[in-house]
C-alpha cells in the first residue's frame, strides 16, 4: 500500500507540475501583455517598462516561471482586470455555488445510475434494458445546453413550474434560499451525468455477473434480489469510485454550460464572462484550480479504490 | 453531453487488455454489416451528409443576406421550417449549418487520430522516462476540462472554422494516445516478439507490422467517438457565443439564436437544429459501437 501511495502521489505531483507549465506557456503566448491589459493601450513605453520591472516580467522565462509558482504557492492567483478583484476572492465567492450545483448533480446521478445499471445488467437484452440504453444513448448525444433549453420550454414556458433562471445573489446562501430555482440547472446536469454513469455501471455489472462468485451465490439458493444487493452491487460499484474522480472535468464542463444557460452566478458563469472580457488572469487562475481539483480528486479516488479493493494494489504496485 | 474528457463512452476494457483481437479485417467488415444498429448509424450519417451537402443544390436558399421583412415566420408552404430572427430560411440554414458541423467533427477527429496514434506509439516504443513524461503530459491535459481548454484557446485565437478544427483536434487526441500506447506495450510483451528478439530481429519492426493490424480497430472506433465529441464541443462553443460569427452557420449557433425565443413559442428555432445534432452524434456512436463489436471476439461470446 505504501509503495502504491508513493507512486500515485509522485505521479500526481508530476502532472500538477506539467499543468502549471502549460498554463504558464499559454499565458506567455497571449497576444498583448499584462502591462497593456493593466495600463491600457495609451500607456507610455516608460510606464510599461516600469510595470514590467515591478512585476518581474522583464526577467528570463524560467525565473518568471519560478516567480509564478511562488505566487501560486502563496495563494496568489492573480488579479482580475475586468472584475477589479483578486482572482482568489472571486473564487472564494463563486466556487461554493458551483460546488452546490455539481455536488447535488453528482449525488442524484449516482443514486439513479447505480440501480439503473444493475437493473439493466440483470434484464440484459430485454425490453427494459434496450429502453434504458436508448435513453442513455440519446442523453449522451444531447448537447447539455439543448437539454437545458428543452427543460425550460417544458417546465418554465409551458407549465410555469420552475423559474428559467438559477438562484441569484452573491453568496452561497442565496442558492439555498431559493431551491426551486436550482431544480432545472441541477436536473440538466444530472440527466447528462446519468447518461454517462449508467453505461459504466451496466458494463461493470455485466462483467461481474459472469464471475464465479455470482454462480456460487445463485447455487446456494440466494434470490436474485439478495444476490444483487449482497454481491453484485458491492463489486460493481467499485469502478464507479474511479469514475467519480475521472468524470470531474466532464461534469465541470457541463457546469460551465449550465451556469451560462441558467445565468447562475457560479464559477462556470464567471469563467464564461471572463472569456468575453478577455480577462486572462481569471481564466488562468481557474484553469489551474480546476486542474488541481481534478488531479487531487483522481488521486483520492484511486486511494479509496485501493483501500476498498486490495487487488488493485498488488496489480499495480 | 459536451465532453468527452476522460469518458470514453463505453469502456468495458481494462487497461492493457488487447481490446481488438487479431481478427481478419474482412471478417470484421462482414460482421459490421450484420449489425443492425451499426447500419442504422451509417444510414443516418449518409442521410445527414446528403442533406447538408447535396440538399442546398436541390433547395437553394440565401443564407448570406438577412431579410428583415420576414423574420421569425412560422412554418408555411414557402418556408417549411419557418424563418429565423434575421429572416433566413431555417430549413436551408440547417443544411448549410450541417456542412460546417460535419466538417469540423470529421476533420478534428482525423487530426486527433493522427496525433494520438503517433504520440501513443512513440511513448510505447521508446518506453522509460520518455514514456513517463509523454503520458504525464496526457494526464495533465486530461485534468483540464476540454471545454475550458477550447474556450481559452478560442479567446486567444480567432474563431474561424480552420482554427476551431485545429483547436478541437489538438485537445481530442488524448484517449487515442492512451489506447495506442497500451496496445504497443501489450504487443511488446508478447512471446513471439520476445522470441523474435532472441533471433536478432529488430522488435519494433515486428511490432509495427502487427501494430497496424491490431491497433486499426481500436483507433477507428475511438475516431468515430471523437467525431461525435467534436461535433458536441463545437456546438457548445457556438452556443457560448465563441464560434465563427454570422453569416457562417452551424447547429450550435442556430440554437444560441433560438434561445432568445424560448418564451415566444418559436419551436422551429429550438427543435430542428438540436434534433440534427442528436441524430448525428447518436449515429456516430452507434457506428463506433458496431465496429468495436465486430472487431472484438471476446465481447460477442457473452
Amino acid at each position: 500500500m505504501t509503495r502504491y501511495l508513493v507512486r500515485r502521489v509522485s505521479q500526481s505531483v508530476a502532472v500538477l507540475f506539467i499543468v502549471s507549465v502549460i498554463v504558464f506557456a499559454i499565458l506567455h503566448f497571449l497576444p498583448g501583455s499584462p502591462a497593456r491589459a493593466m495600463l491600457g493601450i495609451r500607456a507610455t513605453p516608460g510606464a510599461i517598462a516600469a510595470f514590467n520591472a515591478a512585476n518581474g516580467y522583464n526577467r528570463a522565462l524560467p525565473v518568471q516561471y519560478l516567480l509564478y509558482i511562488d505566487r501560486l504557492g502563496h495563494g496568489n492567483l492573480g488579479f482580475s482586470y475586468h472584475f477589479d478583484q483578486s482572482v482568489g476572492s472571486l473564487l472564494g465567492l463563486d466556487l461554493p455555488k458551483t460546488a452546490v450545483l455539481v455536488g447535488a448533480s453528482y449525488v442524484l446521478a449516482l443514486l439513479i445510475a447505480i440501480p439503473m445499471g444493475i437493473v439493466q445488467a440483470l434484464r440484459r437484452e430485454k425490453v427494459l434494458d434496450h429502453t434504458l440504453t436508448a435513453f442513455s444513448f440519446v442523453g449522451y448525444a444531447m448537447p447539455t445546453f439543448w437539454l437545458g433549453i428543452l427543460l425550460v420550454v417544458l417546465f418554465s414556458a409551458t407549465l410555469h413550474m420552475f423559474p428559467s433562471e438559477g438562484p441569484q445573489g452573491a453568496t452561497v446562501a442565496a442558492a439555498f434560499a431559493n431551491p426551486g430555482a436550482l431544480v432545472l440547472p441541477v436536473a440538466t446536469l444530472t440527466i447528462v451525468t446519468v447518461a454517462q454513469f449508467s453505461r459504466f455501471m451496466r458494463a461493470s455489472a455485466v462483467e461481474n455477473l459472469l464471475q464465479d462468485y455470482i454462480r456460487t451465490a445463485r447455487a446456494k439458493g440466494l434470490s436474485t434480489w439478495q444476490m444483487a444487493t449482497r454481491h453484485l452491487l458491492r463489486n460493481s460499484i467499485l469502478p464507479i469510485i474511479t469514475l467519480v474522480g475521472l468524470s470531474l472535468p466532464a461534469v465541470l464542463s457541463g457546469a460551465i454550460i449550465v451556469e451560462a444557460l441558467f445565468n447562475y452566478p457560479g464559477m462556470g458563469w464567471l469563467f464564461w464572462t471572463a472569456t468575453g472580457a478577455h480577462d486572462y488572469p481569471v481564466l488562468m487562475g481557474f484553469t489551474i484550480v480546476i486542474a488541481a481539483a481534478t488531479v487531487i480528486g483522481n488521486l483520492l479516488a484511486d486511494i479509496a479504490y485501493a483501500m476498498a479493493d486490495p487487488r488493485v494494489r498488488y496489480q499495480q504496485a | 453531453m459536451t465532453t468527452t474528457d476522460v469518458l470514453d463512452p463505453s469502456t468495458p476494457h481494462l487497461p492493457g487488455e488487447p481490446a481488438a483481437g487479431t481478427r481478419s479485417l474482412r471478417g470484421a467488415i462482414r460482421d459490421f454489416f450484420r449489425n443492425r444498429m451499426g447500419l442504422i448509424g451509417v444510414a443516418a450519417i449518409v442521410f445527414m451528409l446528403l442533406f447538408s451537402f447535396v440538399g442546398p443544390l436541390l433547395y437553394p436558399t440565401d443564407q448570406i443576406h438577412p431579410d428583415l421583412l420576414r423574420i421569425t415566420r412560422p412554418p408555411s408552404a414557402q418556408f417549411p421550417l419557418g424563418t429565423d430572427q434575421v429572416g433566413y430560411n431555417v430549413l436551408g440554414r440547417l443544411m448549410v449549418a450541417g456542412q460546417s458541423s460535419l466538417e469540423v467533427g470529421l476533420a478534428a477527429a482525423v487530426i486527433a487520430t493522427l496525433v494520438g496514434t503517433i504520440w501513443g506509439a512513440v511513448a510505447g516504443f521508446v518506453g522509460g522516462w520518455v514514456d513517463s513524461v509523454m503520458m504525464r503530459i496526457v494526464d495533465a491535459l486530461l485534468a483540464i476540462p476540454a471545454l475550458l481548454l477550447v474556450l481559452l484557446l478560442t479567446t486567444i485565437l480567432n474563431p474561424n472554422i480552420v482554427m476551431v478544427i485545429f483547436v478541437l483536434g489538438l485537445i481530442s487526441w488524448l484517449i487515442t494516445a492512451r489506447l495506442v500506447r497500451g496496445q504497443v506495450l501489450v504487443l511488446r510483451g508478447l512471446d513471439f516478439v520476445q522470441a523474435a528478439r532472441q533471433f536478432g530481429e529488430r522488435p519494433w519492426r515486428i511490432v509495427t507490422r502487427h501494430l497496424v493490424r491490431n491497433v486499426i480497430g481500436l483507433v477507428v472506433v475511438q475516431a468515430t467517438f471523437e467525431v461525435a465529441n467534436a461535433i458536441l464541443l463545437f456546438a457548445a462553443l457556438s452556443f457560448l457565443g465563441l464560434g465563427p460569427p454570422p453569416p457562417a452557420a452551424n447547429w450550435g449557433g442556430m440554437l444560441n439564436d433560438g434561445l432568445n425565443y424560448v418564451f415566444d413559442g418559436y419551436w422551429w428555432l429550438i427543435y430542428p437544429a438540436g434534433i440534427c445534432i442528436v441524430i448525428t452524434v447518436v449515429a456516430f456512436n452507434l457506428i463506433g459501437d458496431a465496429i468495436r463489436n465486430s472487431f472484438d471476439v471476446r465481447l460477442r461470446t457473452k
